[in-house]
């Protein structure tokens, strides 16, 4: 097969995928102008592209995105330690684990978000309410990948440790740590973007923070055009957050 | 060989059952002791932590009244309807993307990065089309389900095992034949585990969907405690959704076979 061949292979099913996204926008666009669609449910696709630049000047969207940013570092912090450190003590005390492992199961499949007006009363309307949230729902898989990282640790690895007399401290920074650290990371990116969607999702429900918050504020003000495009850019943000952890999951997998 | 395995199994007595079970009661014990001593402590505000008698007073409360029965009736609604929506054009998207390459190629990365967004950010969109009604709870959790269903049922489709499409072609099975005794049996893990998925989101969204504005349903139930600062019976309901929304997923896992297929 030819380089010209190869390359219409590679780029023709990316470029039909975002030709349609184009024309399916047009069609909308089409559709409002004809009056098929009513114009004050649906904005035009060329008013929500103009509208980009005002929600990013007048609506300060870079103190925006700092500040869910922020509190999705804070809650990434906070469940990588506490996370790491429940998934170390399980593997460690095996009854422990044999306990309370299914209960960790569990809780990964409790709609934990639905607490948060429990969460606005022990907290207030704060960011830490939203932390708080995004802490507990990341945590489960943090708990659950790091436990099955030290657990796949091979045998022989162990055993070297052992050979040079490393204490239980030594043997878990040398040996299982940086043995289960790729595995370890696959649970901190699932808590990542479990962080992310809770700390979005809370800020829209209590209207307090930065993007979900603004999501809200532009939908009474009925600014729909402004609510679209702040809906794309926190899809945005969304996308490049996942690209990213999964390329550094990626890195670390290889370099593991 | 493997029966006389498994019944060994099933009757051997396990030992190391007896710690665990002690454990779990040490723990859930110690757990309760500390709430009622935080609740007698005065450190929180008058109400925020009531006492255990409390909660379990507002708890039978709830189950004997016919409130949270109506409430639960109507979420359950929704969500069936979200499901079956966002089920079924999800496993129409993901059998059609599963079963063309270039399909795939095209629309699968829109799919894959949009499926982990926020998807309650699109509630005042969808409060703009199907109304304050259960229409926009209802689409709320079809768009929640959508995705994790569309790109399990794609993954499956793409795993299903080549000799196994070959021995339907050589007995000349028609489309439905293939569709009912080849491709449907084999992706039955992946579906299962994309309904479960769906599942656990369509009733997020839904029940959120609920409590940003509704007058019905568990999700308004939550926001009426809320409102009246009434904690114990808001710990009540919680208490019940999440043993509803654990219990549910458990018995999808189990009664479509994931269980058994992840035991295999």
């Amino acid at each position: 097969m030819s380089a010209v061949a190869l390359t219409a292979r590679r780029w023709l099913p990316p470029f039909v995928g975002f030709g349609s996204l184009v024309l399916a926008l047009a069609v909308v666009e089409g559709l409002i102008r004809l009056g098929a669609i009513n114009r004050f449910i649906v904005p035009l696709p060329s008013e929500v592209i103009a509208s980009f630049a005002r929600v990013i000047v007048e609506e300060d969207i870079l103190h925006r995105f700092l500040l869910t940013a922020w509190e999705c570092l804070a809650s990434g912090i906070l469940l990588t330690v506490f996370g790491v450190a429940i998934g170390a003590l399980f593997h460690r005390l095996r009854l422990l684990r044999l306990a309370c492992e299914t209960w960790v199961a569990a809780m990964a499949s409790a709609p934990l978000v639905l607490a948060y007006p429990l969460f606005l009363v022990l907290f207030g309307r704060s960011a830490l309410t939203i932390i708080m949230l995004a802490f507990l729902s990341g945590l489960p898989p943090v708990i659950l990948k790091t436990i099955e990282g030290l657990s796949a640790t091979r045998r022989v690895l162990i055993n070297v440790g052992r050979s040079f007399n490393l204490t239980p401290a030594q043997q878990f920074y040398k040996i299982l740590l940086p043995s289960a650290l790729p595995t370890i990371f696959v649970g901190i990116r699932l808590g990542l973007i479990f962080a992310l969607i809770n700390v979005v999702g809370v800020e829209f429900l209590i209207n307090f923070g930065g993007l979900g918050q603004l999501i809200n504020e532009l939908a009474e003000r009925y600014d729909l055009p402004a609510m679209y495009a702040a809906i794309c850019f926190v899809i945005f943000v969304s996308v490049v957050f996942f690209v990213t952890t999964e390329r550094a999951e990626r890195w670390l997998r290889s370099a593991g | 060989m493997a029966e006389i395995g498994r019944l060994t199994r099933a009757v051997a007595p396990r030992p190391w059952m007896m710690p665990v079970m002690l454990l779990r009661v040490v723990i859930v014990l110690a757990v309760l002791l500390i709430w009622q001593f935080l609740s007698a402590s005065g450190w929180f505000y008058r109400g925020v932590v009531p006492s255990l008698p409390t909660i379990a007073g507002a708890l039978a409360k709830l189950l004997s009244g016919g409130d949270l029965y109506w409430n639960l009736w109507v979420t359950i609604d929704e969500i069936a309807i979200g499901l079956a929506i966002g089920g079924l054009s999800g496993l129409v998207a993901g059998l059609v993307i599963g079963g063309n390459k270039f399909i795939a190629a095209a629309f699968e990365p829109y799919l894959y990065y949009l499926g982990p967004t926020p998807k309650i950010i699109f509630f005042p969109v969808m409060i703009m089309w199907f109304g304050v009604g259960a229409g926009s709870k209802i689409a709320m959790g079809a768009v929640s389900c959508f995705f994790p269903i569309a790109l399990n049922v794609a993954a499956g489709m793409r795993q299903i095992d080549q000799v196994l499409i070959r021995v339907g072609t050589s007995f000349r099975a028609n489309p439905w034949q293939m569709a009912t005794k080849i491709y449907l049996p084999a992706m039955r893990p992946a579906v299962i585990n994309g309904l479960r998925l769906g599942l656990g989101v369509a009733l997020i969204g839904t029940l959120l969907a609920e409590t940003k504005l509704s007058n019905r349903g568990i999700g308004a139930m939550v926001m009426q405690a809320y409102a009246a600062f009434d904690m114990p019976r808001m710990y009540a309901i919680l208490i019940v959704l999440f043993a509803l929304a654990i219990g549910v997923n458990a018995l999808v896992a189990r009664f479509g076979g994931l269980d058994a297929i992840e035991r295999k």
